[in-house]
């Protein structure tokens, strides 16, 4: 009887994702941009988690906050269906 | 006692007429020096689209404060509650300042930011479109410009 061949799994090799923020050096989000939020909200308006986006944690927050804050004073949708 | 820095911004209804404007950003304008606060900036960014509707209205005036008061006065519950009882205003938010805000307030009070913004927009519609499967070549190559930009600067 023959074996049947296992195939070693072949790993998918992506870069590294990292910290935009950390990268470029900003260190404070204004909320007042939301031009400059857009790469971290989807087409609804929701906010991207960090494995998409690479973001550290620190930042995600910072992020959150401005998100939220952008919204509350209408320049971001709480609710969309195309925001792109 | 040292001061702390807030930032108010508020939408006032797109209804009032140019004089009624005036008059109203001054009136908070008053209240805020009247009660010890030391206005640093401010900004209109005059008739401006929400993203969605406040009281059936979809665009607004955008006014922002930049002022500095002493930590322990009432200055932002009586200017909140000014913006409350105020008919005119439909939304406001105060927020404290961080260290890193007042950097880049004043960084962008001197126009530093005009150019970045600018060149910041297409590097976002790169980015949008590739969100989620293929990501690093296009955050990448954004990326590389926005960094290039930091150092113009």
């Amino acid at each position: 009887m023959a074996k049947r061949k296992r195939y070693k799994r072949i790993p998918i090799i992506r870069p590294k994702k990292y910290c935009r923020f950390k990268k470029s050096g900003i260190k404070y989000i204004d909320y007042k941009n939301p031009d400059f939020l857009m790469p971290f909200i989807n087409e609804q308006g929701k906010l991207l988690p960090r494995r998409i986006t690479g973001t550290s944690l620190k930042f995600q927050r910072k992020i959150a906050v401005a998100v939220k804050r952008c919204r509350h004073i209408a320049l971001l949708p709480y609710v969309a269906d195309q925001m792109k | 006692m040292e001061k702390t820095n807030y930032e108010s911004v508020v939408v006032l209804t797109p209804v009032l007429s140019e004089k009624m404007l005036q008059e109203a950003v001054s009136d908070f304008e008053k209240l805020i020096t009247e009660n010890g606060g030391e206005l640093i900036h401010k900004e209109n960014w005059g008739l401006t689209k929400m993203a969605y509707p406040i009281q059936k209205k979809t665009t607004g005036f955008y006014q922002i404060y930049e002022f500095a008061a002493e930590a322990d006065t009432e200055i932002v519950d009586k200017l909140e509650l000014a913006f409350r009882r105020d008919e005119q205003v439909l939304r406001y938010l105060t927020i404290k300042l961080d260290k890193h805000a007042l950097k880049y307030n004043e960084r962008r009070r001197n126009g530093e930011f005009n150019k970045p913004k600018v060149k910041e927009a297409p590097a976002v519609a790169d980015k949008v479109a590739p969100a989620a499967p293929v990501k690093a070549a296009p955050v990448a190559e954004a990326q590389v410009e926005k960094v290039s930009n930091e150092e113009a600067e």
